[in-house]
């Protein structure tokens, strides 16, 4: 019997997750010695025609990472929606757009500006060049992808199987994906493949966890020495634990540090910003409206704090002011 | 927009006040504007923040919230909570380009029918002025960007006639395709 067949392919991303495929470590070996990679752009080298020329559905499955935020990207996750029986959004910027989708909080025109002209450690001598989407020369033409206006996540571009959220995916869920696929036991279509439970659930400092949480001030990770077992929100800190899916075996607070949200929402949340902005703020200590932002200007940016991960998927997906198209 | 367009308001009503106030604006057959659509919560610490976007991305142009005033919460701190998050989900809404006019927080007790219409009529009136939201048609207007692709991949593979590719194709058309085939 043919190995199946599996591709890797990034968009819109760090490169942090095509990391976790190596963090597997020798479990690796296993991986490699039960499939084919057909794609892995990141350590081997495969052609677009090739990915083309493959009958549809021939690969197996696809983990695709990252946003999709250029026509590029889009055309290949048509491609790989095309080639593929099973697509995988691997990471948060897949699942929910991830960290690339904060600039849905700015114009395309702002984000080019910036990048190809304004920032102060462009190197280019104040030429202020900017991509062009098409260059002839010689009678050749070649062009270059356009950047979209909106930042998505997978599955607002084509239908996705299932999702491995996380930023990256720890390993343990990886290889818990990696081999339902190859044993053939697989969730329903649409499962994230993580607990649908909240991170609290599994998090060492569950027992320090206050009844009742009562916010006077908010403290963010470098203004105190945290203490390494007590409850974050104990200690002012915001955590999105609450409101976070649980899998990911709480290497942050494990390391000392917060949650940030990066394996998004149970499947009863909609909205995780929303969700844990409710939580936390509902608790804050006081009553009054000007003592009550005394305590919320402890959070100075609460998109990119709730929505660290996932402002593409949230209820309004952009700011809802911004062009659809240029300028 | 066409001149026909009229404000569109969700208001989540506490079962004990402000709902209450409502019910006597109504039986005191008190006139006020008809666009808002109220929608009973048993407290105002009851609305979840999702309510509130989830309503104004369904193609609503302002929400109303109406609860006990403080001290008076029939759960004692609920109307708090709300108050609380009201403040936070003022910033995060003005961060993502809605006016902070189109959401209004209101303290309104069971005696106080005649505020129940001054609130809403004013609301109205604050939302009137500051013209339609319209997400629904900005979440379409936002994709058209993946029309143009959307077709040629469509036309990439009905020129190359795959009879697999199902993939963004009708199931009619899949059918279509299978009887061809067979």
């Amino acid at each position: 019997m043919p190995k199946p067949k599996v591709a890797f392919y990034w968009c819109a991303s760090c490169g942090g997750c095509e990391e976790t495929v190596v963090d597997l470590a020798e479990d690796i070996l296993g991986v490699v010695a039960a499939v084919d990679i057909v794609l892995w752009p990141v350590a081997m080298d495969f052609k677009y025609k090739d990915i083309e020329a493959m009958p549809d559905k021939s690969i197996t499955a696809t983990l695709l990472n990252g946003a999709i935020r250029s026509s590029e990207q889009e055309e290949m996750a048509h491609l790989l929606r095309r080639k593929s029986q099973f697509l995988i959004a691997f990471g948060s910027c897949a699942v929910s757009g991830g960290i690339p989708s904060l600039a849905n909080q700015f114009p395309r025109e702002q984000i080019l500006k910036f990048n190809y002209e304004d920032a102060p450690t462009l190197g280019n001598g104040g030429q202020k060049t900017r991509p062009q989407l098409k260059f002839a020369e010689a009678g050749r033409e070649v062009s270059l992808p356009e950047l979209h206006n909106v930042v998505r996540s997978l599955d607002q571009v084509v239908e996705v199987d299932y999702y491995v959220p996380g930023c990256p995916p720890t390993p343990n869920i990886t290889k818990a994906a990696i081999t339902a696929l190859l044993e053939g036991k697989l969730p329903p279509k649409g499962s994230v493949v993580a607990p649908d439970i909240a991170l609290c659930d599994e998090c060492p400092r569950k027992k320090s966890k206050p009844t009742n949480v009562s916010f006077t001030e908010f403290k963010r990770p470098h203004q105190l020495l945290a203490d390494p077992e007590l409850c974050f929100l104990a200690q002012g800190v915001l955590c999105m634990g609450p409101a976070t899916r649980s899998g990911c075996g709480s290497q942050c607070t494990t390391g000392n540090m917060p949650c940030t949200g990066c394996f998004g929402p149970t499947s009863r949340v909609r909205d995780q910003g929303l969700k844990i902005m409710s939580s936390i703020c509902a608790n804050v200590a006081p009553k009054e409206e000007g003592d009550i932002d005394k305590v919320l200007a402890g959070i100075p940016d609460p998109i990119g704090t709730f929505y660290r991960y996932g402002l593409a998927k949230s209820l309004l997906r952009r700011k809802v002011n911004l062009p659809a198209n240029g300028k | 927009m066409s001149k026909a367009w009229k404000p569109r308001i969700v208001a989540f009503f506490c079962n004990w006040c402000t709902y209450t106030a409502a019910d006597l604006a109504g039986v005191s057959r008190m006139k006020y504007a008809a666009n808002t659509r109220v929608i009973r919560l048993m407290c105002s610490g009851r609305v979840d923040p999702q309510f509130i976007l989830d309503a104004l991305s369904k193609g609503a142009d302002g929400v109303l919230i109406g609860g006990c005033h403080p001290g008076d919460c029939h759960y004692v701190e609920g109307n708090y909570k709300m108050l609380r998050r009201f403040q936070m989900l003022k910033r995060m809404l003005k961060d993502l380009g809605i006016e902070e006019e189109r959401l209004r927080l209101e303290w309104i007790s069971a005696a106080e029918g005649e505020k129940v219409k001054r609130v809403i009529n004013e609301m109205v009136a604050q939302v009137e002025k500051l013209g339609p939201l319209g997400i629904p048609a900005k979440f379409q207007e936002w994709d058209k960007e993946m029309e143009h692709f959307a077709a040629q991949v469509a036309a990439n593979e009905a020129a190359s006639g795959s009879a697999c590719a199902e993939h963004g194709q009708t199931a009619a058309q899949a059918n279509k395709m299978e009887a061809a085939h067979a």
